[in-house]
């Protein structure tokens, strides 16, 4: 047997770069969290304890973006890119190959496609003088002016537009490892579509929508590149989620210190969602 | 058996109904795309060019607006994709051959990473990167960059590099070749496919990331296509509607075509699907 430390050489660059870049911001994050930091005259730092989180909590912008972010994420996430993966894999199984192929191939390019792109795309389309509402006026159904009435509303569906295709392909190959008998034989006791769906499929398929779910959540927690560029968190702040609200604060209004004491909370939401999911799905290593 | 038939024929086309109206939602934004792209006059709706042509292609087919920023983005999407595979494969096959107490800590915490929102480390690393004089460099830029992909990278490195079985490295080892002399000759020609899927996966994402150039890199001449799209396009006062879908394509092209590569070999639950057992 050759000499132990060095076989686990290869593993040292890795490590480094996560030290350095990845664990390195995080210690630096926490310490700033604590600090008044300011972008200008950043001379004067000092340590203000809780003070950025006694701040946040009792700052009604925060609180505004903490409800965005959550109608964000049920809207985008578990409501729109979970539920709609789940029904395009199930009426996949059944539709024509046409159209599984059709279908299949937007839902992924739009997912495929650059961020930014997909930004300037959905704002196109939600414009007051855009697709969506030339559609609606065609439908003879009333029209409105997305952007500027419903903007949450608005950058959860392009989120959704966007995001769909991973939960999609999730829950195709989940749904295809589920035994054909099973749902034959529930199919011969005449066990309606519903019911089907209900106490043979779900529970079946339930880590997947486990997993499915924590990953999308995670994901949607921390988009800002969408968001910014269709709206800039506007009108006012009604399209404010809290990487935006962050954004704002650190570099637009200058501070530091506040703005990252709002990051390092999105941390920690994002670090309890992980830890969750590595302990319910209990992955082997 | 008639009526079973019948019941399948009739589920099928609700199926294909249903999908046809989904499909139809999600085409409307990429035929603006498609449409816009070759209209000189184009708005913010879906219509069919009056006029045909490529006069958008060619608007944009500039230095400054497209050669540039693709350039900066394949320097930089290129050396941290480069730097995130090197260092995935090396980590990985520690990790994939060897026991030890740590093995299984140090993956769980790159799964653990795997998840984080890395959005919310961007103001601190902002500041750290300003106090190391970083802020502005291409190669601090793809330093992160390469780092952020890197938990994901090594997790599906190692899984991949699970599935080679050991036997051909055991009749290396006997026959006296080094750790990186395997690594290199055995391991790594055997999971082709697995290193090409890593590789070509890293660079997609970060082809498409605009937060972490955004934030670390400031002058106009660095910045790559993702981020000059927004600079160019979505700061000015009034849009050429038919050049910003003409520069889109262009910039999403190189992607859409490495997605088709991998497509195959993604499947259904590959991320993090390996770590889903039962």
């Amino acid at each position: 047997m050759r000499a132990r430390p060095v076989r686990w050489l290869p593993l040292a660059p890795a490590t480094l770069l996560l030290l350095l870049f990845l664990a390195g911001p995080i210690g630096y994050c926490v310490y700033i969290a604590f600090t008044d930091m300011q972008l200008t005259g950043s001379s004067g730092t000092s340590f203000v304890g809780f003070d950025n989180f006694r701040r946040a909590f009792a700052d009604p912008g925060f609180r505004n973006a903490v409800w965005l972010t959550v109608v964000f994420t049920v809207v985008s996430s578990i409501l729109g890119q979970n539920t709609l993966g789940l029904a395009l894999a199930a009426l996949m199984r059944r539709a024509s190959r046409p159209v599984r192929t059709l279908t299949g191939t937007l839902v992924i390019a739009a997912w495929v496609l650059p961020e930014i792109v997909a930004a300037f795309l959905l704002y196109a389309f939600f414009r007051r003088e855009g697709t969506l509402n030339a559609v609606l006026d065609w439908l003879h159904l009333p029209t409105q002016n997305w952007l500027f009435g419903l903007p949450i509303l608005a950058v959860s569906f392009a989120n959704v537009w966007r995001g769909t295709a991973f939960s999609m392909l999730i829950y195709s190959a989940a749904l295809a490892e589920i035994p054909q008998e099973i749902t034959e034989a529930a199919e011969v006791d005449g066990a309606s579509g519903l019911r089907r769906l209900w106490h043979i499929t779900l529970p079946m398929i339930r880590r997947s929508i486990g997993t499915n779910l924590m990953l999308n959540t995670l994901q949607t927690l921390s988009v800002f590149g969408l968001i910014w560029a269709m709206t800039r968190g506007g009108p006012g702040r009604r399209s404010q989620t809290l990487p935006v609200f962050m954004y704002d604060q650190a570099f637009l209004k200058s501070l530091i210190g506040y703005g990252t004491a709002v990051a390092l909370l999105l941390l920690l939401v994002g670090a309890l969602f992980s830890v969750v999911y590595l302990r319910l799905m209990k992955v082997e290593v | 058996m008639l009526g079973r038939v019948g019941r399948r024929t009739r589920e099928r086309l609700a199926a294909d109904a249903a999908l046809l109206a989904v499909a139809a939602a999600f085409a409307l934004p990429l035929l603006w795309l498609l449409l816009s792209s070759l209209d000189t006059e184009a708005d913010l709706r879906v219509r069919v060019p009056g006029n045909p042509g490529l006069d958008n292609f060619s608007a944009v087919w500039t230095d400054e607006i497209t050669f540039t920023p693709m350039l900066n983005s394949l320097v930089l999407c290129g050396g941290a994709t480069a730097l995130t595979v090197v260092c995935a494969v090396l980590a990985a096959y520690p990790l994939s051959r060897y026991r030890s107490r740590l093995t299984r800590p140090y993956l769980l915490t790159v799964l653990f990473t795997t998840c984080l929102p890395i959005t919310a480390v961007m103001v601190p690393v902002y500041g750290l990167f300003v106090q190391v004089d970083l802020i502005d460099t291409v190669y601090g830029t793809a330093l992160f960059l390469a780092t952020a992909q890197l938990p994901f990278a090594i997790w599906l490195m190692k899984n991949f590099m699970d599935g080679v079985p050991r036997v051909l490295e055991e009749a290396a080892w006997t026959d006296g070749a080094s750790m990186p002399q395997t690594l290199w000759r055995v391991v790594l020609p055997l999971m082709g496919p697995g290193v090409t899927v890593v590789t070509i996966y890293t660079f997609i994402m970060l082809w498409g990331n605009f937060f972490v150039p955004f934030m670390l890199l400031l002058s106009p001449d660095r910045l790559p296509a993702s981020v000059s799209i927004f600079t160019f396009f979505g700061n000015y006062g009034s849009v050429v509607y038919g050049e910003l879908a003409a520069f889109s394509i262009l910039y999403s092209t190189p992607v859409l075509l490495l997605y088709v590569v991998i497509a195959q070999r993604l499947g259904g639950g590959f991320a993090l699907g390996g770590a889903v057992k039962g």
